[in-house]
């Protein structure tokens, strides 16, 4: 990513932001991004983002644990080292459940949540530039590309719909 | 507001807290030095922690000799602690796993230090099967890797391998769980910080910026990981049970193990964190957060398991005497009236008979009961733990090898170490991470916090104009005539051009507002959402006073001409409403609310 200059609005209340994003859309400016101290409700289709599919990884990577557990211990009691343990058949498929199941959650689990980081950008030692100190605390953030829009253009939308600051910053 | 909440509801945030006042009052106990009683908590449970250390290095240099075991007696104190850290070990992925799909908000305000729990009862549990081996330095042997012994694999049939995996993969998903919600406070904590703390908590926060698609996707990792950690959390204690449950000891080879043992987990889970809320909600002024109804929710989810358990209890006994078979009645007939009765007794006195008293509403809000019933629970549930494994070994089918199992200093020595541990990793938590889930509050605040509600104390409902020291406006040295009342809500004036530097534009409105009107929070009156205060702000009516002074006619122009549909907003009540909330008469504005129907007559 390039450097980039984004000119942005905080507003106190996410009400206030989301209808900020509603006259956005209706004038047509492309918004940057939104950034909140917590997760607004109602925003996503606002900002057309599509449904995230993180669930899905998170079968995957629970499938691949499925099949890792019970296709190795079913290897390895069968065909590297088959021993009788109580009198089962060497292939003792109800007490491979509980390892199936294990492994199937923890490869869902560690799959889901190291693919979120890196999807995100996100991880130990990364430095991001945030636009604001207060956007983790109470301000709710409206960040226009500075390419897009002229200053003059943003502060006129963001006073117009109730922002309390406007500044801009560049970011990497 | 945003979203219907059942009045019969109590609110979850009291105090009429702002976005700001959570995030002050959540994160200042880190940055803070530490309460003289949480330094005096922190040099006992080191102290405990010492002595644990000392027993742990002992056993393993001399031997699990130095442990009362012998043939018959193989599970001592070690597998009955085991047994109950890993129970209190439930209550924090159960409170968010399964009350986050259950959608119970109370959560919010116990889910991070619950969790935080579990993960360190879950290391003190895995302490006591990792020295009990023996040869605790080779207790990799456990884990099937390929190895040159053969290569020779651990078996799979066996329970104490299932629970291995159990536990690993509850420990790991607990952990990443627990993280990945505090990454955004973190990231709270990070923006307040100077120096040398600000670059701690930019590493621990993993550059969390708070975008809206890093929202999205975080809730749904936290929504999947929930639904994949319920079947887990059920699944820990079920396996837990399976050691004894697949055993063919009386006593143990019982189909009522795994409920038993979950419910059991839950309710002792429940207790250690109602113990420890209470002192930590008192030490950290947290009452706001962490409410008598999040008290009373807790003691429900106890009353609820507690009963289960004593139904457990009596369905073993009747189970035993209805199936005609001897042993396993023997073993009963010992539990009750044998040499341990005195444990059977605190088990049944503590576990079944304790609970109950939640019946009563002013038992479930009291502090001190609940607060002293809690500590009686996770007593009797050790006392369960200690009954199943000792009364039923010190049994065994041959007279011959009966005997009496009392631990030595070692084994208690190790007992106190895991207090020393357990506490010593809690208290440390509660300086380094905001112990209330900042985000996760601050999210429920509108639906849930008291003066939303209108359950908040009426002496809140004064307004004060705040000057924000950050506020800047650089772009064009204009800046924006706004001021924000208590709740945070924005109630901003007339835009006004102001060429001078901010610092003088301060002073200026600062003098003026001391003399002129303050703007009230118009919302406040019932039919007034933020469009319409907005609308009428943008005709100038920005005080209660003035609302009132307006004819009807007037307000139904503005709604009129203001932008956006107002089509279901009738403003005829709005002076008489206005005029009350003028004068500071809120009784009465109150009662003119229930009265009204959306702002109308």
């Amino acid at each position: 990513m390039g450097a980039k200059k984004l000119v942005f609005g905080l507003y106190n209340d996410e009400e206030v932001l989301l209808e900020a994003v509603k006259s956005a859309n209706a004038e047509h400016i492309d918004i940057y991004d939104v950034y909140s101290p917590f997760p607004i409700h109602g925003l996503d289709p606002l900002l057309g983002l599509a449904e995230s599919r993180l669930h899905i990884a998170g079968f995957i990577y629970g499938m691949l644990g499925t099949l890792t557990a019970f296709l190795g211990m079913s290897w390895i009691f069968t065909k590297d080292w088959p021993i009788i343990f109580g009198g089962k058949p060497y292939w003792a498929v109800p007490s491979f459940i509980p390892i199936t199941f294990e492994v199937t959650v923890l490869f869902a689990s560690i799959g889901m949540v190291v693919t979120f980081y890196i999807i995100n950008g996100l991880g130990p030692g990364v430095e991001n530039t945030y636009l604001h100190d207060r956007i983790t605390d109470d301000k709710f953030c409206l960040a226009f590309d500075s390419d897009k829009m002229t200053n003059a253009d943003a502060e006129q939308f963001f006073r117009k719909t109730g922002a309390s600051e406007v500044h801009e910053k560049d970011i990497k | 507001m945003s979203s219907y909440v059942s009045p019969i509801r109590e609110p979850l945030v009291t105090g009429s807290k702002t976005y700001h006042d959570i995030t002050e009052d959540l994160v200042s106990p880190t940055e803070k030095a530490p309460a003289a009683s949480w330094v005096i908590g922190f040099i006992l449970s080191i102290s405990a922690l010492a002595v644990g250390l000392f027993c742990i290095a002992w056993t393993i240099w001399h031997g699990i000799g130095t442990w009362n075991l012998n043939r018959t007696i193989g599970w001592g104190w070690d597998i009955t602690n085991f047994v109950w850290w890993i129970g209190i070990g439930h209550a924090g992925t159960l409170i968010s796993a399964i009350l986050l799909l259950f959608r119970q908000k109370w959560r919010t305000g116990v889910n991070r230090a619950a969790e935080a729990m579990t993960i360190f009862a879950v290391i003190c549990a895995a302490l006591f099967p990792g020295i009990h081996v023996g040869r605790a330095w080779v207790v990799f042997y456990f884990f099937p890797y390929p190895n040159t012994r053969g290569p020779l694999w651990p078996n799979f049939n066996s329970p104490l391998l299932w629970d291995l995996f159990a536990i690993s993969t509850y420990f790991t998903v607990s952990l990443l769980f627990w993280y990945t919600g505090l990454v955004p406070d973190f990231a709270t904590v990070r923006d307040r910080a100077k120096g040398i703390r600000k670059k701690i908590y930019n590493l621990l926060s993993f550059g969390w910026v708070g975008s809206a698609k890093h929202w999205q996707r975080w809730e749904y990792l936290s929504l999947v990981l929930a639904g994949v950690a319920t079947p887990l959390v059920l699944s820990v204690h079920t396996i837990v049970s399976f050691d004894f449950a697949t055993s063919v000891i009386p006593g143990w080879h019982t189909t009522i193990f795994p409920p038993y043992f979950v419910a059991g987990a839950i309710f002792s889970g429940f207790a250690m964190v109602l113990t420890l809320m209470l002192v930590t909600r008192k030490i950290l002024n947290l009452q706001d957060y962490i409410t008598i109804a999040h008290i009373e929710s807790m003691n429900k989810v106890i009353l609820a398991t507690g009963t289960i358990v004593g139904v457990a209890y009596l369905t073993e006994l009747f189970i035993a005497w209805y199936s005609g078979y001897v042993y396993e009645q023997f073993a009963f007939f010992n539990r009750a009236l044998g040499p341990y009765w005195w444990s059977y007794f605190g088990m049944m006195a503590c576990n079944v008979i304790t609970p109950q008293f939640f019946w009563f509403k002013k038992i479930r809000r009291s502090i001190f009961w609940t607060f002293l019933l809690s500590i009686v629970v996770n007593i009797g549930m050790w006392f369960e733990r200690f009954v199943i494994i000792a009364t039923t070994l010190a049994r065994d089918y041959l007279p011959s090898s009966w005997s009496y199992y009392s631990p030595t200093w070692v084994e208690m020595g190790i007992y106190i170490g895991t207090f020393g541990l357990f506490f010593t990793l809690y208290l440390l938590f509660t300086r380094v991470a905001p112990v209330v889930a900042i985000a996760e509050v601050k999210h429920i605040l509108k639906s849930s916090g008291d003066q939303y509600s209108g359950k908040a104390d009426p002496g809140h409902h004064h307004v004060d104009v705040q000057e924000d020291p950050n506020f800047i406006s650089y772009l064009s040295g204009s800046s924006f005539d706004y001021a924000k009342d208590k709740d945070g809500n924005l109630s901003y004036a007339t835009v006004t051009k102001d060429t001078s530097s901010t610092a003088a534009a301060g002073t200026a409105k600062k003098s003026e507002s001391v003399t002129s009107s303050k703007p009230d929070d118009l919302k406040k009156l019932e039919g007034i959402g933020p469009k319409v205060a907005s609308a009428l702000i943008a005709a100038g009516i920005t005080t209660f006073s003035q609302l009132s002074e307006t004819a009807i006619d007037r307000l139904q122009q503005i709604l009129d001409e203001g932008e956006g549909n107002f089509m279901g907003n009738s403003p005829e009540s709005w002076p008489e409403q206005a005029k009350l909330a003028a004068e500071g008469k809120w009784d009465e504005l109150n009662d003119l609310m229930d009265r009204l129907d959306g702002g109308k007559y």
